[in-house]
């Protein structure tokens, strides 16, 4: 059994293939496919780290590359390890030495849980305010002690076996992201002629269908097309598909670096394999099919293990095969929650409730939640939730006041909507556009060949997205000098079409509170830090980000950003796009050193070129002093 | 990293193989003794530095080891054109450089296609 909270027939994995991992030392089993946080969840554990400043106990969050909590330390013996792993990408092997982070001396135990008691002391920027004075003090005391305190994990002291690689590629066309819209993109400039390399972060290709189980594309399930697509691209010769592949960084002249993790899947990698490879690519065209990111809602007590994003339940359902919870409550103000509520229900989870914070929220999965037999609160709120390693209930109340209801839960989905990603548009110099109506950036302006499709383009529905990247992907061969020989259609149809979708802090999280209701998961920021800084004089977004560190933690702000510009604007009194929205820069996901210097490293680093005639020389008896060729002569 | 189209070996090559060499089209004075010091504080250390087209000049210093100069965009990094030393400064009109707000993805490909040289 690999783990009590697998759901029989749920899930893409293959229940004969397991994997033994421990965690803090106590053993598990995975299947093979799991990632470290599904298969924790399998075995019923929420509680993975220690956030960084309160030491607040932590749980898995997300599904993805977005990951701001489960941040673990992975190992496979003494040497080969790495901290600040985002539990949420990597893959399970087996063998593999899993431990959580920040906590002394144990994760359920942690005695800097101290830092949560005295809290109101280290309010936001209370570093640029306190270690002042005796000057002195700095150099001997306050230094050492804080540089104790700070950092994540703890890097490895031996050096690192592993060896790393590179490669340069060229492409027409570059795809970077390989759901619907990335796969139809990328079909559309294959069949036009186009060379195409298609890169996607995950183990497999489908992006948002591999959780979206109301999708059908061409009459079948979302998942399978995205599979047989894949399957196509691969079998032609002018494409090359790469998975477990991140596109993190767009650079001049549509040059593109990217970061294959070749091994960190294996069980028993093969010697000659490099652990991980750098791929600078340069393409004629680019296309990105980036999607989108789910926001997490601002409440106090919103950080408990157990809540999660309501998009990461259903990866967890669809993809693994696993419950999240057996009471689960759903906090949101968007559409999509509803159906990750539907399909832990269809799979026999109790729903506890569904908390909207809309008065009308959309009449379609209204209908079908009520014909589910799921209570639905309207226009109600969740102000605050219990449980200390673990969510144990929430607090509702109807919007504007009233007596609070508690209800029991051991998990909380939330959604406040979704953040298009433009971070890769955004890195190539692109201009992005706020749309008022939707609340959110979308690319307006480009400064280089490249062009968004679906979903990071803020195109909501399916069969748009699908005719918008199929036209990029022909349109975008063609401008790199192919011809198209023929028209591609895809049909597909939705489920649900999603409605709705907040920024900024919900009921219970106002000016009016001193509650830690959190934006910045990672670096511990909630609400009320962003107002304070604001109260404190800084107006610009970017001096608010460097006052709280809203943003700053490895996870780059990609759930925190909107929420921290909304309220900053909010307390401004100022519209959206006035205050502005921070560069975003590459990486898009931390790389590893090893991957940036490949073989440059030992006797390669700077290797001594010696001239024919060395031999020669030596054996006369020469002596040879080092001479350094300076690369900055002029 | 920026690719830049060598005139004298006509080929797109990677930036590793070039350096920059400051601005183009900077008269030395033609008896540099006589002027003033303010008039060589002009000609030999002030510079635009501007934002949007500047003309400079690049060394193919890993290629031919020619000089030539370029008119790029120094906001887009985009090289508009390169040509052989001693040619006459290219008219480069406001219109090529797509500063005005580019809203759509087929605008993208329209400004390209107005563009002679680029790939």
């Amino acid at each position: 059994m690999s783990g009590a909270n697998r759901i029989a027939g749920k899930g893409r994995l293959t229940p004969a293939k397991t994997a033994r991992f421990t965690f803090d030392g106590k053993s598990y089993t995975a299947l093979e496919g799991d990632t470290v946080a599904s298969a924790l969840i399998a075995n019923g554990i929420h509680l993975v780290g220690r956030s960084f400043k309160y030491h607040r106990p932590r749980g898995i969050l997300s599904a993805g590359a977005e990951e701001p909590n489960a941040l673990i330390d992975v190992a496979r013996d003494s040497a080969r390890k790495q901290p600040n792993v985002r539990a949420t990408v990597q893959e399970v092997f087996d063998g593999m030495i899993v431990k959580s982070q920040n906590r002394f001396p144990s994760l359920a135990f942690d005695i800097g849980g101290v830092n949560n008691l005295m809290s109101p002391f280290f309010a936001a920027g209370f570093y640029y305010k306190t270690f002042m004075w005796p000057k002195a003090a700095w150099k001997h005391l306050y230094e050492p002690m804080i540089r104790r305190a700070a950092g994540l994990g703890v890097a490895p002291t031996e050096d690192d076996p592993d060896h790393y690689a590179g490669r340069y590629a060229h492409c027409d066309v570059l795809v970077a992201g390989a759901g619907v819209a990335g796969l139809s993109a990328a079909l559309a400039a294959a069949e036009a002629g186009a060379s195409v390399i298609v890169v996607d972060e995950q183990a497999d290709v489908g992006g948002a269908l591999r959780y979206d189980s109301g999708v059908k594309i061409d009459g079948i399930d979302g998942y399978v097309w995205a599979q047989q697509a894949a399957a196509k691209l691969r079998a032609m010769d002018n494409v090359q598909v790469l998975t477990r592949t991140t596109a993190f960084g767009y650079y001049n002249h549509n040059f593109i670096a990217l970061a294959e993790r070749v091994t960190d899947h294996m069980a028993k990698p093969g010697r000659d394999l490099p652990r991980e490879r750098l791929w600078q690519v340069r393409a004629k065209r680019v296309i990105l099919a980036n999607g989108a990111i789910e926001r997490h809602m601002v409440f106090p007590n919103n950080d408990r293990p157990g809540i999660m994003l309501a998009s990461a339940a259903r990866m967890y359902l669809n993809q693994y095969g696993v419950a999240v919870g057996a009471k689960v409550g759903v906090y949101t103000a968007h559409d999509s929650a509803y159906e990750a509520a539907f399909d832990l229900k269809r799979a026999g989870v109790a729903i506890a409730a569904i908390v909207d914070c809309r008065p009308q929220p959309g009449a379609a999965v209204l209908a079908e939640a009520r014909a589910l037999g799921i209570e639905v609160l309207t226009g109600h709120a969740v102000i605050d939730t219990a449980g200390k390693l673990r969510v144990s209930s929430m607090s509702v109340v109807r919007n504007g006041g009233g007596s609070p209801r508690k209800i029991a839960i051991d998990a909380l989905l939330v959604s406040a909507g979704w953040t298009p990603s433009v971070h890769l548009f955004s890195q190539s110099r692109g201009k992005v556009k706020f749309e008022p109506e939707t609340e959110r950036f979308l690319p307006g302006t480009y400064a280089q060949e490249c062009l968004s499709v679906g979903a990071c383009n803020g195109t909501d529905d399916l069969q748009q997205t699908i005719e918008e990247s199929l036209a990029a992907g022909e349109l975008m061969a063609q401008a790199s000098g192919k011809q198209a020989s023929g028209k591609i259609s895809i049909s597909a149809e939705q489920a649900f079409q999603w409605t709705g979708g907040m920024i900024g802090a919900a009921e219970g999280a106002g000016p009016e509170t001193s509650a830690k209701a959190f934006i910045d998961f990672q670096h511990d920021v909630c609400a009320k830090d962003i107002r304070l800084a604001v109260r404190e004089g800084m107006h610009s977004i970017e001096h608010i980000k460097r006052f709280t560190t809203n943003g700053m933690a490895s996870d780059q702000g990609k759930l925190s950003n909107m929420h921290g510009l909304a309220i900053a604007a909010e307390m401004l009194g100022k519209d959206i796009p006035q205050v502005g929205l921070t560069t975003f820069r590459a990486p898009y996901t931390p790389v590893t050193y090893g991957t940036l210097i490949a073989h440059s490293r030992g006797p390669l680093f700077d290797p001594a070129r010696k001239t024919p005639l060395h031999q020669w020389e030596e054996a006369q008896g020469a002596v040879f002093e080092a001479y350094r060729y300076r690369l900055d002569l002029r | 990293m920026l690719l830049i189209y060598c005139p004298y070996c006509q080929e797109e090559r990677s930036e590793l193989e070039f350096r920059g060499a400051g601005d183009a089209h900077i008269a030395r004075p033609t008896d540099i003794a006589s002027i003033s010091d303010e008039a060589f504080e002009e000609y030999f250390f002030l510079r635009d530095n501007p934002k949007g087209l500047i003309f400079e000049r690049w060394r193919h210093i890993h290629g031919c080891g020619r000089f030539f100069n370029a008119a790029r965009d120094t906001i887009s990094d985009k090289f508009i054109k390169t040509y052989k030393a001693g040619e006459p400064k290219p008219d480069i009109g406001a219109a090529t450089i797509p500063h005005a707000p580019v809203e759509t993805y087929e605008a993208v490909v329209v400004e390209d296609n107005r563009e002679g040289d680029a790939k």
